[in-house]
């Protein structure tokens, strides 16, 4: 019992810690990226190539006074920003990093994962869309308008997307014959990328992550010049800062699903990478392959953030469900055609 | 007929139960899409824009005003501040309003050399319109890559007249000063290399279908409203009204020059991109025409009464003195009468109404401001549209409140 509890705080230490020093480096690429694909130079001032940014714009919110507005909700206002932030970081717990760490002095190897539960991807669905509360509540609670209809458009658009999002991967499982996330790995592992064949699935897991996360070209509830920042217009300091950590780690868990759904997770289609690692430098490789992944991911989001216009709230509606539910649960019906047809 | 009463009774009915009301937003001064400090009361009704009250007046600074306080010359760094996107337009056609009432004409030098920096100015003012347009749209990346190529048409402004925001250039009969030597390679190396900037908006987003789907059919204004209300510029010719005082009413010998005036169908704000789009290259073309056939000579009319003469005959002769002095201290002894002379600026048409009584200082100077009127239209345009298009449309009028407010 003990060992268990211990090895599985330093897994959730490792992971948080991580997790969260990705969440702020990302932070400094989306600027140094936007700044090279505009022809400037970004963030080059705190430390060398700028790299310490993170640390200082870490500080400069623990700095910044703590606005409460005697108009707002005072319990609700404190209270959403942390429901915003924590989901995003209870969702990694069942997405495995690597296949297992063979530790020396332990009798059984480490798994790669938190929480190996048997309904992984229900769980995910289950907490992230706990986030939307983050957003509802900050936006009531400030008790102003232009938060206030960012939380509504926040509201309704990530409703809909969780339905896309949870029956784009319908297939996905159907094909696995499982909902744990590690045994998704390991079947593809074994056989084959499930973004090579369900293209579709993956296509629109994608978009709908994009819309979940609140990103461009979905990011209507912050919509900086319709809204002029939305739901978090009258927050500040640490307060703004958890809500804008809460984003990239939302970013962050929504790569990490693509990659454990879409592209092998921690494996890469040879040896010794597609079975689970025999030895610790392979289990260590194992989720090096995970993170870098995961990173390429999280350039995506970035890239396309600063590429394409923004949709128009209907707009976005009408695509979520008229185009894209329609065309997932066509996608359901044609995986289980042939998945039948192919096990006779 | 009985079914639309009971449904529109029911919603009525329901209205009342849940004590639904329209929500009144304040759009400004202080928001980051009302370009300046236009203040627009929206009332909305969810999302939809139900009603639309513009209200203005927070940029005013009493232009005309001071006008009457101070002689001709001095008012042109005045003009700087008008539309201040397109210093050096104002600046031309306030010493064309001028020169008019004084009935005098400048060299043809002088003439080309305003018919370029008009040009240079029609093209900055359009490459700060379309990238606010983008980046209030959400893509923020073609923004920044029109401001690079505004940089570059700053450094000429600073190269002919030494300022890159404020450039005074013009002066009534003739200019500051002639063009300096390095000014023509920096405007062949521009013109080399702008089109490829323009291209690359283009691919970036006439085709792309999220800005099709958010500007087609947004902010429509019917070629009779454009009139009624006295739309100008790109705004007027989006809505198929081919209308440019260029070719209608040619001045600064624009009668030379081979251009064409672009006109859209519908009036909608994908219509107002694509004209603001098209006018930049044929700015392109007019440049390299004034350019290629820049006559020589002086740039400034040879009156002595009107411009100030030669530094060194000042010193040594006694009637430049004299010029010079009552040019200084009482200012350009213009007739009694009154003028009006107007330009298409990037806007729209720029007009000055002049009323003189004689002397140095107009007695009334009204200025018709381009974005002062276009905006008028915006109730028009964005009745029963959604908050996100009333971005869309105010950045499709691209307007400017340093003139509107004047």
């Amino acid at each position: 019992m003990i060992p268990f509890l211990l090895i599985n705080l330093v897994k959730i230490a490792c992971v948080i810690g991580v997790m969260l020093t990705v969440v702020a480096y990302t932070v400094l690429a989306e600027r140094k990226v936007c700044a090279w694909m505009q022809d400037r130079i970004g963030p080059n001032r705190v430390g060398p190539m700028g790299l310490l940014q993170p640390l200082a714009d870490g500080l400069k919110f623990v700095f910044k006074e703590d606005v409460l507005s005697h108009h707002v909700n005072k319990v609700y206002f404190t209270l959403a920003p942390m429901i915003a932030l924590v989901p995003a970081l209870i969702t990694i717990a069942v997405v495995p990093w690597g296949s297992q760490l063979m530790i020396p002095g332990l009798a059984e190897p480490v798994k790669g994962v938190i929480a190996d539960l048997n309904v992984g991807i229900l769980f995910v669905f289950a907490i992230s869309s706990l986030g939307v509360y983050g957003i509802v509540l900050a936006g009531w609670s400030s008790n102003s308008k232009y938060p206030f209809l960012g939380s509504i458009r926040s509201s309704a658009q990530m409703i809909s997307y969780e339905v896309c999002l949870g029956l784009s991967v319908v297939p996905v499982f159907m094909q696995v014959g499982s909902l744990n996330l590690s045994q998704v790995v390991e079947y593809q592992a074994h056989h084959v990328w499930l973004g090579l064949c369900q293209p579709l699935s993956f296509f629109i897991f994608v978009v709908s992550a994009f819309a979940e996360t609140n990103r461009l070209p979905f990011d209507l509830p912050e919509a900086e010049q319709e809204l002029v920042g939305g739901y978090h217009t009258e927050y500040s300091s640490m307060k703004f800062a958890m809500f804008f950590m809460g984003e990239y780690a939302a970013m962050f868990v929504a790569s990490a699903l693509m990659v454990t759904l879409f592209f092998g997770g921690w494996s890469l289609p040879f040896a010794p990478f597609n079975v689970p690692a025999q030895t610790l430098g392979v289990g260590l490789a194992h989720i090096g392959i995970f993170l870098v992944k995961v990173c390429g991911f999280l350039f995506f989001y970035i890239w396309v953030r600063w590429t394409i216009p923004r949709f128009r709230y209907d707009q976005l509606m009408a695509l979520g469900w008229k185009l894209f539910i329609p065309l997932t649960l066509l996608n359901i019906l044609i995986s289980g055609v042939v998945l039948t047809l192919m096990s006779k | 007929m009985e079914l639309i009463d009971s449904a529109s009774r029911a919603q009525v009915a329901m209205d009342e139960a849940l004590g639904s009301e329209k929500m009144i937003i304040n759009m400004g001064p202080q928001h980051p899409s009302t370009h300046g400090v236009l203040r627009v009361v929206l009332e909305l009704d969810g999302e939809e824009v139900v009603n639309v009250w513009p209200d203005i007046g927070y940029l005013h600074r009493g232009d005309e005003k001071i006008a009457e306080n101070m002689t001709y010359t001095q008012f042109i760094p005045y003009t700087d501040r008008l539309d201040y996107l397109a210093p050096l337009a104002n600046n031309v056609t306030y010493a064309y309003a001028v020169e008019k009432l004084l009935g005098m004409d400048v060299p043809p030098r002088c003439k080309y050399i305003r018919v370029i920096c008009a040009e240079l100015a029609r093209i900055s003012s359009h490459l700060l319109g379309l990238g606010s347009f983008a980046m209030d749209i959400g893509a923020m990346t073609v923004f920044l890559y029109l401001f690079r190529e505004r940089e570059k048409i700053y450094d000429m402004a600073e190269c002919i007249s030494g300022a890159r925001f404020t450039t005074s250039y013009t002066r009534i009969g003739g200019l500051a000063r002639d063009l300096t030597p390095e000014f023509l390679p920096m405007l062949r190396k521009f013109l080399k290399e702008f089109p490829a900037t323009v291209d690359e908006t283009d691919k970036l987003l006439t085709r792309n279908r999220i800005f099709c789907d958010r500007t087609r059919g947004i902010g429509v204004l019917t070629k009779a409203d454009a009139i009624d209300l006295g739309v100008t510029g790109p705004c007027l010719r989006g809505s198929g009204v081919d209308w440019d005082i260029r070719k209608s009413h040619p001045y600064s010998s624009y009668e030379d020059f081979d251009f064409e005036v672009p006109v859209g169908t519908v009036g909608d704000s994908y219509d107002r991109y694509l004209c603001r789009m098209e006018e930049m290259r044929q700015s392109v073309r007019i440049l390299h025409q004034a350019v290629d056939n820049l006559p020589d000579g002086p740039v400034n009319s040879p009156d002595a009464k009107i411009l100030l003469p030669d530094k060194e005959a000042v010193l040594t002769k006694m009637e430049e003195l004299i010029h010079h002095f009552i040019n200084v201290t009482e200012g350009i002894n213009a007739p009694p009468g009154e003028i009006y002379f107007s330009a298409e600026n990037p806007k729209g048409e720029l007009g000055f109404y002049i009323v003189s009584k004689g002397g140095g200082t107009p007695h009334r100077l009204k200025i018709r401001a381009p974005s002062f009127v276009n905006l008028q239209a915006l109730p028009v345009m964005a009745k029963g549209h959604m908050m996100s298009d009333m971005v869309t449309i105010l950045a499709s009028i691209d307007f400017v409140m340093g003139e509107c407010d004047r």
